[in-house]
């Protein structure tokens, strides 16, 4: 078992036809994802390496059978893009690009709230890898072996150095997942903490934050109220200045809301334990799965 | 990208949002000008991005010209928290016969447009929702169905404006939410929202955040800066297409992606160094950009050492050594560099490096040693 992509993953992919979008739909095909056809409007009839590509994802639903999308065109033409996917049935949208506006985002989850069997990673991820099974997205799948820790991340490098760190002492994961880092995410902590809990390969739930929102904090009240199986927490971003962003669109200290220290307390107090560096997290997971 | 208050203003005016007239200065002569055109009483206040300035000397009223000349030179250049005063708004003074406080942000935990409405206006409003939280009257607004009138006349009713501007407060909440979702805004502020003795309602103070994502759908607002927060660094980052923090701190910074740049800031201060900066290099970083990197670290002349830290995923190690190499040969820099490379091509990048042999670059293997060396190094 795994959390949102697995052997049963039939993708769809938008905006196969441009340099990064093909290089990283080829990249999860030889991982072992089945890449079944992509969408480039204007391009519809043209193929892919064997990949056909449409220029509807209706066509490509009825046509693939597509059952996911991943989104890799560029931030003016995203939004419509999550919309048409769904629009057309697909269930699992994992939209990569970064840089789209905050109130398409807010349009677009408005909107997907209303169908609750459309699930949107991101936007402004790195994707998700289920090692052995399925990689949707741009983590480099070498690092991370098949095990028992699902780990959700609001960042991608940060978590192949959280993920590397967990590999040198000899674990794996279930799944990784990376929300994104921006302002209106379509999934949150909670929701990818609630399919961990299901998920009985799970055994350990790490989640790796950062300043802003309060994502983090949700999750804390989640966890105490309803997940079983340990959470650790990385937060990163202790010493960020308020009123800077700090990368991510989602990353910034306003006034005295969404700093590090306050979400690291807020997870302590609902029993949830924090490292303060990736070394020290992956060393209180070696901890708790030794034991 | 925050907006000064007189861009803000000017934003909410194009909106049908009143605001008293007003004119920008950046010179003394330039702001007597102003100030005899708009004629007097009138303030002159500090353009720069601080709560509080009128507290701090940054807004004061002429009643004459002498006036106007003694403050306006009085008020540019002036510090205010570290920020210097470059630009000045003139603004006729306005009557005030109650003060109220007016806001539309986009809230991120409910994912939704939050509009607020307050009589306590003139006051820092996370202070009032705190001692009076009943003092405030709040909705969210679906982005899909639009802040309709009924929404403006519960919240001016809810907040217990004056009930003869009713009306006119409940049309002002409508041209905020306007400006909101028109131009893309985070959060758009008007504190006080003041009420003049002939029942007029104008925008006195305004505080604008705009989306940067959103900046390609509006060039008239990607056109606005604010001098006072610029940053030599910040400028010279920017132009390069980088992605830059200065902070105050005395070790460079250089990472892949947002979350280990962060993290990396996080675990050399906790070996008591003090960053200089934020930089992403981003993913799938070339050489060139490399380049560009090392040369803003290093244009600040505080930075006494610097940390390279990359973990590869689409950023490759050996791309991200070819720039160090090169820069290398084009700025020669005095300070040293520690360099951790891991990850994608992780083994060739270390290998280039090594037999580079560039003097004053130290290879580390994780993350901790090469945070506590470049901290020894810079002390």
């Amino acid at each position: 078992m795994s959390v949102v992509v697995d052997r049963d993953t039939r993708l769809c992919v938008s905006g196969i036809t441009g340099r990064e979008g093909t290089f990283h739909s080829l990249n999860n095909r030889r991982y072992g994802t089945a890449v079944v056809s992509g969408v480039t409007p204007g391009k519809g009839g043209q193929e892919l390496e064997g990949i056909p590509v449409f220029d509807t994802f209706r066509e490509a639903v009825a046509a693939s059978e597509a059952n996911t999308a991943m989104i890799f065109v560029p931030p003016p033409f995203a939004a419509d893009s999550i919309l048409e996917a769904a629009d057309a049935g697909i269930t699992t949208i994992i939209a990569i690009t970064e840089g789209i506006p905050a109130h398409d985002e807010l349009r677009v989850y408005t909107q997907l709230k209303r169908t609750p069997a459309v699930r949107l990673i991101g936007p402004n991820c790195p994707g998700v890898l289920s090692p052995g099974k399925a990689n949707v997205g741009i983590i480099p799948a070498a690092f991370f072996r098949e095990g028992n820790v699902g780990v959700v991340s609001r960042s991608g490098t940060l978590t192949y150095q959280v993920g590397n760190e967990l590999a040198q002492r000899g674990f794996g994961n279930s799944s990784i997942v990376g929300i994104g880092g921006d302002p209106v995410p379509g999934s949150s902590f909670v929701d990818i903490i609630a399919l961990f809990e299901a998920d009985p390969e799970t055994e350990l739930i790490m989640m790796s934050g950062e300043i802003g929102g309060s994502g983090e904090e949700e999750a804390a009240e989640y966890i105490d109220q309803y997940v079983s199986k340990p959470v650790i927490a990385y937060i990163a971003g202790f010493t960020a200045p308020p009123g800077k962003t700090m990368g991510h669109a989602g990353a910034i200290v306003s006034g005295t809301h969404g700093t590090a220290a306050a979400k690291a307390a807020a997870l302590e107090a609902h029993g949830v334990r924090v490292g303060r560096t990736p070394t020290e997290i992956a060393d209180i997971a070696a901890e708790i799965l030794a034991s | 990208m925050d907006l000064l208050e007189y861009q803000g203003k000017q934003l909410l005016a194009r909106h049908g949002i009143p605001v008293p007239k007003g004119r920008v200065a950046a010179n003394s002569e330039d702001a007597v000008a102003a100030a005899n055109e708009i004629g007097y009483p009138c303030a002159i206040k500090a353009q720069v991005q601080i709560g509080g300035r009128g507290k701090l000397g940054g807004i004061k009223i002429a009643a004459n010209e002498a006036q106007a000349r003694e403050h306006a030179s009085a008020i540019l250049g002036m510090d205010i928290r570290g920020l210097t005063v470059h630009e000045l708004w003139i603004e006729g003074a306005s009557s005030i016969a109650s003060e109220y406080y007016a806001s539309v942000v986009l809230d991120r935990t409910a994912k939704a447009a939050l509009v607020m409405l307050s009589t306590r206006g003139g006051m820092d409003i996370e202070q009032v929702a705190e001692e009076t939280p009943e003092a405030i009257a709040s909705l969210h607004v679906d982005p899909l169905f639009g802040f309709q009138p009924f929404h403006a006349r519960r919240l001016a009713y809810e907040a217990r404006v004056d009930r003869d501007v009713v009306g006119p407060v409940g049309a002002f909440l409508g041209a905020l939410y306007r400006t909101f979702i028109e131009e893309e805004a985070m959060l758009v502020e008007v504190n006080p929202l003041v009420v003049t003795p002939e029942r007029d309602v104008v925008a006195l103070d305004a505080k604008v955040t705009l989306d940067d994502n959103a900046l390609y759908r509006h060039p008239d607002n990607a056109g606005l800066r604010d001098l006072s927060a610029e940053d030599p660094q910040e400028r010279m980052a920017k132009e390069r297409h980088l992605v830059y923090v200065k902070l105050d701190g005395d070790i460079g910074i250089l990472g892949n992606g947002a979350g280990l740049v962060m993290s990396t800031l996080d675990v050399v201060a906790q070996h008591g160094g003090k960053p200089a900066n934020f930089l992403d290099a981003g993913g799938g970083a070339k050489a060139e950009a490399i380049t560009a990197a090392v040369e803003v670290i290093l244009s600040d002349p505080k930075v006494k050492a610097v940390l390279f830290n990359i973990f590869g995923g689409i950023t490759r190690c050996d791309e991200v050594a070819r720039g160090l190499i090169e820069a290398f040969a084009q700025i020669e820099p005095a300070v040293p560099f520690v360099v951790r490379l891991d990850g994608t091509n992780g083994v060739e990048g270390r290998e280039l490096l090594k037999s580079a042999a560039l003097s004053n670059v130290h290879a580390a293997d994780t993350m901790n040693e090469a945070a506590a060396l470049v901290v020894e190094l810079a002390s």
